[in-house]
This record gives C-alpha cells, structure tokens and sequence, in this order.
C-alpha cells in the first residue's frame, strides 16, 4: 500500500480522501491556500502545506507549488480529488516524473478523454453510442451555422476542452446558435484556454445517466452500476441517485457495458465515471463524456456497494489487487444525494460568507460530506458546495423519507443556502415519481 | 440619483458600460464574479451612467457601491 498520500484539492472532497488515509493508516498531507487554513481538512491531515493566495491560479491550479509541497513532505503519491488538476495531463505527466504515483489513469487516457471531440470520435470507433455532432472543432460562427444545419436543430453548443456546463447552451435556430457560439467561445477561451467548440445534437427530454467505472490494476475494466444525475441548474447536477429510476434491467446491461467499452477504449486505471444522455422517449443513450477522476457524486455507489472508491483508488495505483470481488459486485437497496450549496433557494445566486452555525444531521443510513463547519469563512474564489448530504435506504420510499427528515434536520446559518430548494425538490410530485428529467429544477423554479 | 450596489460579495471580472453612458432598464453595468459563477450586474430604470465605483479586478463586499445612475 501507499506510505503517503498528498491530497491536492480542498474542501469537502480533500477531507474525504484524508478520512481514507487515515482507515488505512497512509500519512497525508494537505495543501491549502491562504482562504482556506481554517477549515477542516486542513487540520484532520497529519500535515499540511500553505501553498499560495487564495485565487486557484496562485494555489491549487499551481503545478510548481504543489510539488514542492510534495518534495518538502517526502509525499509517496498525489491524490487530485476532483476539478483544478484532477484531469490535467500535464500534471499527472509531472507527477509521475518526479517519481511519485498519481493516483489516477495514465495521463495518455486523461489526455484522449480531456478533449470532448477527440473522445466522441474514439468511442464512436469504440462501438459506443454517440450523438449525432461534430467530428472536428468549429472555429467560427459561419461553420457553426452549416454544422448546425448538418445535424438539425436544436443543437447543443459546447467548449472542447470543457466541463461542468460551463459555456454550454442550446440552441433552437440560426439567431439562437449565434449567440451560443459566442458565449460558448468566449467561456471555452476563459475557463479552458481552448477556443474549440462543438455542436452536437440536442435531446430534448432527457435524463443525465452515468456509469462508474473501475480499470484495475490486472488491466481487466469493471462497472459498479449507474448515477442518476438529472436534477441540475445551470447544467450543474444538485442531487443525484443510485440506482436511476429511469433505468430498467435490460437498459442497464446494455448502459454498464458501454460504460466499460469506453473504459477499455482507453486502457482505463483506477475510478472513473463515463456519463450518457438517455432519450426518454426512444429509451436510446450516447455518451456525453468521460470524467477522469474521482466524481463528486461517487458516495452514492459506496452507500449501495459497501465499496470504498478511494481506497479501490491507492489499491490500483499502488498496483494491488481491488478490495472486492469484481465479479459479484451487488448494489443493496437505494441512495441519494443533495449538493448543499451556499446559493440562494430561488435564483440560484451566490451566497458566501461567515458560518455561524452548522448542525448536521446524522443517523442510520445517513453520510454527509462535509468540507466546512461552523466559524468557517466561506470565501467568493471558490466553488459553492459546502456538503454533500447523503442518504441510503432499503428502498427508494425509505431513502426520501430520511432525505426529507436529514434536509429538515439541517442547521445551517451564515450563507444562504439550498437547502429550502431541496425541501421543494423532496416534496415535488415529479420527483418524488422518479419521472422526470434533466427539465426537473425548471419545472420548480418557474 | 439611482445607486447600484452590489448583492455579494464578489470579484469584478468585466466592467461593459461606460461613464456617460446612456442606460436603459436590464443593460449590463459590470459582470461579477463569485463561486466560479459569472454574474452580470444590471441597470434597473434608466439615465445616464454618472459614476462606475469600480474597475476590472476589484473585490466589493455585499452593499458595496458599484455604479451611480442620473
């Protein structure tokens, strides 16, 4: 197993890591910026390293620091957690060639993923669904225009290089496409440093379905079953499920196999999560893209496997063998999670401030993710999730029933948050019916 | 005299309209930044943009003035 463990990411996610490190007795060491030494993943590390200001260009998106950090504190390996470098080649490249382990895929599988058309072309070649879309990037309104009228409106429009919804939007006619390719290429350009843009086509009732994935160290790739991610703003997912309402048996033979067909596609190591747009009407799915990292929503699986992904993680990349049977992997029973966000309930607006108050619910079948506590200072350089409120249950009735109970449960003060969204989202008819679609946060906030 | 204060606290990524500026109710003033979230700060009414009380890569803290409108 791994003797230590650098954890080169914040918050909730870093905090996560570290609880693992700590089962399984890795020393482990946090890296943090000047607006984050109060908080608690900082302090639950058995040692931690100021690396810089709090913009994540000066801290966390700092390769140089970062490894400095891991030289002065003799670290044996680097866990990115999710976001900043988590999907950066070039880091993972120079990981690697300081002669620590990345605890992640090859930075060759990071790279073929990293760009969206690069990957929809490979796992077309793969035989696994895609979109019908561009096979090259479109560099300017013109092309954008006859692309469109290529695949047929409505087009989805969206950074290459991209992720997290930023920049994405859809479009319904040439006027619309105009002004998606602006905001497209001007956010591609700001968050990505790639202008590149493609347009594929656009599913007008869909759900958000993904596929955790597994590559283990003997080569073999093995799915540990699906994640419904539709309930999103923004194009950003807010609560997510285990297993998908939306998803029958047959259709999820057919998701899982998909999902490992990608994995192999790319010699896939170690968690990684391949995400598909499921066509309510016609029940057909295309890959969306490949996340090539640990997922924030990962706790869902673990809640339904019994398997802890972050330790499967070290296992790999330490190149043991996984901490369960990969054959007889039996998701029991139903969970969920909340992404409790500083945001107002209503418009969705940022809410940072001081916490004043921060009481968690806890009892059985209930985990929360926690990345700050009360005194913490929540700071506007960051993204917004606070906590990931997670439930688990025999059933999905019993799930929602201690979600709405853990949801009511929670004290929170200081920030606004979202947490009166998810009261609304547990109390909505939709749903509650397990019939809906990514449309869902719309239909509530009119 | 209309004040445009600001709802958050926040990073001041782009300033669009100018001093002099004639404004007309839901035109951008400046795009805020907080959260890794872009936020356009909008006129509401309409005049004459008299004074901009910030620049490109200021911080302002919630109710922080950001642009007075005659």
């Amino acid at each position: 197993m791994l003797e230590s463990v650098l954890v080169a990411n914040r918050g909730e996610i870093a905090r996560r890591v570290i609880a693992t490190t700590r089962r399984l007795g890795i020393r482990s060491v946090a890296v943090y910026s000047e607006a984050d030494a109060g908080l608690p993943f900082v302090r639950e590390a058995d040692e931690a390293v100021l690396i810089g200001p709090p913009p994540p260009a000066q801290s966390y998106l700092d390769a140089g620091a970062i490894l400095a950090a891991a030289r002065q504190t003799a670290a044996a390996a680097v866990h990115p957690g999710y976001g900043f470098l988590s999907e950066n080649a070039t880091f993972a490249q120079q990981v690697q060639a300081a002669g620590l382990t990345w605890v992640g895929p090859t930075p060759e599988a990071i790279e073929q993923m990293g760009d969206k058309i690069n990957a929809r072309n490979l796992m077309h070649r793969a035989g696994v669904p895609v979109a019908l879309g561009s096979t090259e990037p479109v560099t300017d309104a013109a092309a954008a225009l006859a692309e469109a009228e290529r695949i047929g409106y409505p087009v989805m429009v969206k950074a290459a290089a991209g992720g997290g919804g930023i920049g994405m939007s859809a479009a319904t006619g040439p006027e619309e496409l105009q002004t998606a390719f602006e905001t497209a290429r001007t956010r591609a350009e700001r968050f990505f440093g790639s202008p590149a843009i493609l347009l594929e086509r656009f599913i007008e009732r869909a759900r958000h379905v993904e596929v955790q994935i597994m590559g283990l160290a003997d080569g073999r790739v093995v799915a540990l079953g699906e994640r419904d991610c539709s309930v999103q703003r923004r194009h950003q997912k807010v609560a997510e499920e285990t297993p998908s309402p939306g998803v029958g048996p047959k259709l999820r033979e057919h998701l899982l196999a998909a999902g490992v067909r990608a994995g192999e596609a790319v010699g896939y190591r170690g968690a990684g999560t391949v995400e598909f747009l499921l066509d309510v009407r016609t029940q057909e799915f295309v890959f969306l893209e490949m996340n090539t990292r640990l997922q924030v929503e990962h706790p869902v699986t673990e809640l339904v496997t019994g398997i802890d992904l972050v330790e499967q993680q070290f296992r790999i990349a330490a190149g043991e063998p996984a901490g369960f049977d990969p054959l007889g992997v039996a998701p029991e029973g139903h969970a969920l999670e909340f992404r409790v966000y500083a945001e107002d309930p209503v418009r969705f607006l940022p809410s940072p401030g001081a916490i004043t108050q921060w009481e968690q619910p806890s009892g059985p079948g209930i985990r929360v993710d926690a990345g700050y506590e009360a005194g913490n200072n929540v700071t506007p350089f960051y993204d917004p999730l606070l906590a990931k409120l997670c439930v688990h249950g025999g059933t999905r009735d019993e799930a929602l029933g201690r979600a709405r109970e853990a949801v009511a449960a929670f004290r929170l003060a200081g920030p606004k948050t979202n947490l009166p969204f998810h009261a609304d989202l547990l109390a909505s008819e939709t749903f509650v019916s397990g019939d809906y679609d990514t449309s869902v946060v719309a239909g509530l906030r009119p | 005299m209309a004040e445009v204060r600001a709802e958050m606290v926040a990073n001041v990524w782009k300033v669009v309209a100018t001093e002099g500026d004639q404004v007309e109710d839901g035109d951008t003033l400046v795009i805020l930044e907080s959260m890794k979230m872009e936020i356009p700060v909008l006129v509401e009414g309409a005049g004459t943009l008299a004074k901009l009380h910030v620049a490109e890569g200021d911080v302002v803290q919630e109710g922080d003035l950001i642009a007075t409108i005659s």
